[in-house]
């Protein structure tokens, strides 16, 4: 936990100084169209530019420590506000996409591993690269095109809801739990089929590591003396697979998914901007553009909180799990 | 047998990409840069094979001469990332303690980043050339090379081969840059090939957000981008085989890293 | 800027949805024929125009929520679409007016039925209140007031319930109009006041989320960066009733996906189409989908050089470029032909006051050499264009297109994109950008009131830092003058003269907005302010 202090201080730092070396001025933007050179002044006041970058920096941290991360120019929302709306759908979003992934990979990684060697292997191989290598914004935009244009299997690629239905009554803020809460099936379905693309989109590229990880685990866990062993003593093919092999094959397997979690909540700043999905990622570049200070430093942090939750998450899941891996490290 | 295959497929493939990247303007039928305002929009046909854009420029031509500078970018990245993260990572490695704990702290700091937004970021700061698109991706990549790099090293420290250098009177420096660092080579080469497909979707991501390679270059990620805004209309061809060719760049880049990886690595794959 | 601390604002993300809040819209076909769904790519900011910061698609708020004092007529064009009539003053919450021999002191009549959403008459008082704040909060409220000759809140004068007067320092023809743009609009200042601080004493922070108006639709919902509803306000009598009852405005960024849902017929109106997919829409729909679009009142899209970078201050380096655009290709490649010409002028001198009208330039590369080395550049030399990433729809073809065709000249051109947030202090307030495109439109119809923005010293829209004190002088006299006064004519003449000679804009064409509606959808009008007006739409059963 304290390890990730320094990293912490350190994105506070240079995010600071990144939006600050942006080419855009948020006084000229906050004044507004036709604002002349005095009114541009009293906004930059008013917003504290006028002062040096260490005052503002620390005004800055003193103003996040009393948890005000300050106010978004674009949208005119409190930074905080803003993210704790839109987290949810961007995690809805990574955590759906990556369990399409793990449910497809995981039996891919585990066909390769049983075959090594064999065109199973092969063409299992080629299929992840492949997902790996297509860019998400060229998918994302085919599938809309092939799905909801051509075919009209899709709804419109409108964010989290066709436009007809309105949001569920916020509990958790991922739809799909807050529709079965208030018992709606048709907004659960309608939910459930605005996720269908971009989850996809987002799952082919987590296929590739997801895999590799497991056909590697595999190959170590089967190739092990337990497993020889329990193949001696006459146990079924599968239940060797399953229980023995892939059990003690789904640490790195977990470890791995930690990794590309944090990755694809990164990663997903495209599809949500193709599928206008309402998330943290599509926040971010907008506030990017804009030169929103506040919203770029917000997004920044949060997300470096964020991966140093999951990974200390993953950590504790993996000391419970596995006595061998001890909590101190 | 067919693993072979697979390596020699996607070695070919390589070659040929490399070869459209040096002789690509030589290739191209048109110039990718000429506008014809009679001739825009145009479905693919024998005199355009992937059609024109909405400027009546030819496609193929500019898919072909857009390989130059999407490899030049994504190698001169991966060249920067990797010469300066073995440096960083083979030094936190050898000498360890302070080196190590600050350097590490540095690469965590960058780990902690959402890497395409801080990509983003930096481009957006420092202005859209193809030199801040280098650096920025460069520096997204910087922490997986001193990672390995760092491990690759610490384990090597105290090899038999090094110990006998000591003993030999041979300054660390030199130890280090000798007898460790070529050793740490093969593992770092895997790194480069897997990279540089992950550089080159970076470049095109940046690219399709408008972060990317200034009007009127051709590049594969860009002329997906403007492409996109056509495919509704119909007219697909304009985003289609960029995005073909981002895809099977990349592809077979990743499909040369896994083979590489193999070969440095047997044990991972039996 | 107001901090807020976290928990405060953890109690506003929660009050955001004190809106009276609804939670379903119906589907059934009834509820569709009384629902109208817009879709538009920028999202607003802000349910307040005054604030500071707030974003253009913001301002289509207050026109449907707020009424004004007056507001401009409607006009039927020739080919049938519908646009606001700058020449037709209408009564909106001023049921008349007169305006006093010196044309100095301008007295409203209040509408008696004109009610707020709570029930209580809109006053003088809620009228001076909502004045007095478009004048004090600065930013552009103020400039657009002032354009008006409204600065100071003692001008503002309630003289009793129904009656309001505005003093003006000297007549004006730009004031009346400039209280039918979004920015007057009448709050109910009982209910802005009760909310107001010692630090906040206009209510910006109330006002921000919680509109209290008088206008035709409320604002029912507002999911930021999503969509907001607006909702009928039944009570409303100050015009024709509204003929929707509900309009979803949803925010897709993407342009295609857009195209996609209107196509489709997930949404009924696309508002600024882009000039493509307008001119394709209709007949790949069958006729499903129509278009409805008007060119933009006083608005050009221009090549602006900037006289403060050589060789710019030379006015036959200009004249050489104005030649050599290739405005033909451009109206093709980047307009679709949805623009008007704005070259061909026949004569340097201009036979009338309209405008814009062609300029006397046409693509003559002979002639475009010939100037250019008359200006002894005949080698040619190299410079950046500079364009707008947020406008790239029209402004990247074109770039492209004058950069190749200068190149025939022997300008080498750099093209530099420059993204949105950053464009108005590169081109607009540092006046830095040596060339550049530029699309200034002016909110009230009059030529010098778009050379007053464009073409004088120092003023904002002028981004070619361009000076001529004969402009100066002709823009200062003529602004407030009447358009019947004799002298009008010929001033207006002049300063077109000038501009035709100089150049320091040169005008490409003139751009067209147009909007993408359904079939059944009807009462669709371009404005001025280039933002959706609901009251006029109506709905058949689909």
């Amino acid at each position: 936990m304290l390890q990730a202090v320094p990293s912490i201080l350190g994105v506070i730092i240079i995010s600071f100084v990144l939006t600050r070396a942006l080419p855009g001025d948020p006084a000229v933007y906050f004044a507004g169209a036709m604002a002349d050179k005095e009114s541009i002044e009293q906004v930059r006041q008013a917003l504290g530019l006028d002062r040096s970058w260490i005052e503002q920096f620390f005004i800055y941290v003193g103003n996040l420590v009393q948890g005000d991360w300050g106010q978004s120019l674009k949208t005119g929302q409190p930074v905080t506000e803003e993210l704790l709306k839109r987290l949810p759908a961007s995690l809805e979003l990574t955590i759906i996409g990556l369990g399409l992934a793990v449910l497809a990979a995981v039996p891919l990684g585990i066909l390769a591993a049983t075959n090594p060697g064999s065109w199973v292997d092969h063409i299992c191989r080629l299929l992840v690269t492949a997902g790996v290598s297509l860019p998400t914004f060229f998918t994302g935009l085919f599938l809309i095109y092939i799905f909801y244009y051509l075919l009209g299997w899709s709804p419109s690629p409108l964010g989290r809801l066709d436009i007809f239905y309105l949001s569920p009554s916020h509990v958790t803020g991922f739809y799909i739990i807050d529709s079965v809460i208030a018992g709606d099936l048709e907004i659960f379905l309608g939910v459930l089929a605005q996720l269908v693309l971009p989850t996809i989109t987002l799952g082919l590229f987590a296929l590739a590591p997801i895999a590799r990880m497991t056909r590697g685990a595999m190959l170590g866990a089967l190739s092990s003396d337990y497993v020889r062993t329990a193949r001696a003593s006459g146990l079924s093919k599968s239940m060797v697979l399953l229980t023995y092999a892939f059990r003690n094959a789904s640490l790195p397997v977990l470890t791995t998914l930690g990794m590309v979690f944090s990755f694809l909540l990164g990663a997903n700043v495209l599809v949500e901007k193709v599928f206008s999905w309402p998330g943290i990622g599509s926040f971010a570049i907008e506030a990017l553009i804009a030169s929103d200070y506040a919203a770029v430093q917000g997004f920044v942090l949060s997300m470096a909180l964020l991966f140093v939750t999951v990974n200390l998450t993953i950590d504790v899941i993996l000391a419970i799990t596995d006595p061998r891996v001890g909590l101190e490290e | 047998m067919s693993e072979n295959l697979v390596t020699v497929v996607s070695f070919s493939l390589f070659l040929f990409i490399i070869f459209l990247g040096l002789f690509g303007e030589f290739l191209a039928p048109y110039d990718p840069l000429a506008t014809a305002a009679s001739n825009t929009l145009r479905p693919p046909s024998w005199a355009h094979p992937f059609g024109t854009d909405n400027l009546g420029r030819d496609v193929l031509s500019r898919v072909i001469v857009a390989t130059r500078l999407d490899l030049s970018i994504a190698l001169s990245a991966v060249a920067l990332s990797f010469v300066i993260g073995s440096a960083l990572g083979s030094v936190a490695g050898f000498w360890g303690g302070w080196w190590d704990r600050i350097i590490g702290r540095f690469s965590d700091t960058i780990m902690a980043f959402p890497l395409f937004v801080l990509a983003m970021g930096i481009v957006a700061a420092l202005g859209n050339t193809v030199e801040n698109i280098i650096y920025a991706t460069a520096i997204i990549n910087l922490p997986f090379y001193i990672r390995v790099s760092r491990a690759e090293t610490s384990i090597r420290r105290q090899a038999g081969y090094v110990a006998a250098a000591r003993l030999c009177g041979i300054s660390e420096i030199r130890i280090l840059a000798t007898q460790v660092f070529p050793n740490t080579l093969p593992p770092m080469m895997v790194q480069i090939s897997l990279n540089m497909g992950w550089a080159i979707l970076n470049a095109a991501g940046l690219s399709f957000i408008g972060l990317g390679v200034r009007a009127p270059d051709a590049e594969w990620g860009i002329m997906v981008a403007e492409g996109a805004t056509y495919i509704v209309s119909g007219e697909w061809w304009l985003a289609l085989f960029p995005g073909a060719a981002l895809m099977i760049a990349v592809f077979c880049f990743n499909l040369l890293g896994d083979g590489l990886r193999d070969l440095v690595d047997p044990q991972r794959r039996t | 800027m107001k901090r807020r601390n976290f928990l405060k604002s953890m109690g506003v993300a929660t009050g955001a949805s004190l809106l009276p809040f609804l939670k379903y819209i119906p589907v059934e076909a009834a509820g569709r024929k009384d629902t109208l769904v817009v879709v538009a790519a920028n999202g607003i900011n802000s349910l307040d125009l005054h604030r500071k910061g707030t974003n253009r698609p913001s301002y289509q708020v207050t026109v449907n929520i707020y009424d004004r004092l007056v507001r401009f007529g409607v006009k039927k064009l020739e080919d049938g679409s519908l646009a606001y009539d700058s020449t037709k003053i209408e009564p909106e919450v001023a049921e008349s007016w007169t305006i006093s021999e010196d044309g100095k002191t301008l007295t409203f009549k209040i509408n008696s039925k004109a009610k707020f959403w709570d029930g209580t008459p809109v006053t003088a008082k809620d009228i001076k209140w909502s004045f007095d704040r478009a004048v004090s909060l600065g930013g552009f409220p103020a400039v657009q007031m002032k354009a008006g000759s409204m600065t100071k809140p003692e001008q503002f004068i309630a003289v009793d319930d129904k009656t309001f007067r505005i003093k003006l320092p000297k007549p004006s023809k730009l004031t009346l109009p400039d209280l039918a743009v979004p920015i007057p609009f009448i709050i109910n200042s009982t209910v802005a006041k009760s909310k107001a601080t010692a630090k906040d004493p206009w209510a910006t922070e109330y006002l921000h989320k919680n509109p209290a108006g008088s206008g035709a639709f409320k604002i029912v919902r507002w999911d930021p960066g999503q969509q907001f509803v607006y909702e009928r306000n039944e009570d409303w009598v100050l015009g024709p009733k509204p003929g929707v009852k509900r309009v979803i405005v949803r925010e897709v960024p993407s342009a295609s996906t857009r195209r996609a849902l209107i196509e489709r017929g997930d949404a009924d109106l696309y508002m600024d189409i882009p000039a493509k997919d307008s001119q394709e829409i209709v007949s790949k729909t069958g006729g499903k989908v129509k278009v409805s679009g008007a060119p933009i009142d006083n608005c050009l899209h221009v090549l602006a050089l900037n006289l403060k970078y050589k060789p710019f201050d030379n006015i036959k380096v200009r004249q050489a470029i104005a030649y050599a655009i290739p405005y033909g290709d451009i109206l093709k490649a980047a307009a679709y032909g949805r623009g008007k010409p704005m070259f061909g002028g026949k004569d340097m001198k201009p036979t009338s006051v309209e405008w814009p009208q062609p300029f006397p330039y046409d693509t003559n590369l002979e002639k475009a050499k010939v100037l250019l080395a008359e200006a002894g550049m005949s080698d040619g030399f190299e410079t950046t264009l500079s364009y707008n990433l947020g406008l790239a729809a029209w402004q990247e073809p074109t770039a492209l297109l004058i950069q190749e065709s200068l190149k025939k000249i022997g300008i080498k051109v750099k093209l530099d994109k420059i993204p949105g947030a950053s464009w108005r202090t590169a081109a607009l307030v540092k006046k830095r950008l040596p060339m550049h495109l530029e699309n200034f439109g002016g909110w009230l119809n009059y030529p010098d009131y778009y050379f007053f923005w464009a073409y004088k010293y120092g003023h904002l829209f002028n981004s070619s830092n361009y000076k001529n004190p004969e402009i100066e002088k002709l823009v200062n006299d003529t602004l407030h003058m009447e358009v019947t006064d004799k002298q009008y004519e010929e001033n207006v003449k002049r300063m077109i003269g000038i501009a035709f000679a100089d150049v320091p804009r040169i005008p490409i064409y003139q751009p067209y907005l147009d909007s993408a509606m359904r079939a059944p959808v009807n009462g669709y009008a371009s404005w001025f302010h280039r933002q959706l007006d609901v009251r006029s739409i109506t709905k058949a059963g689909v």
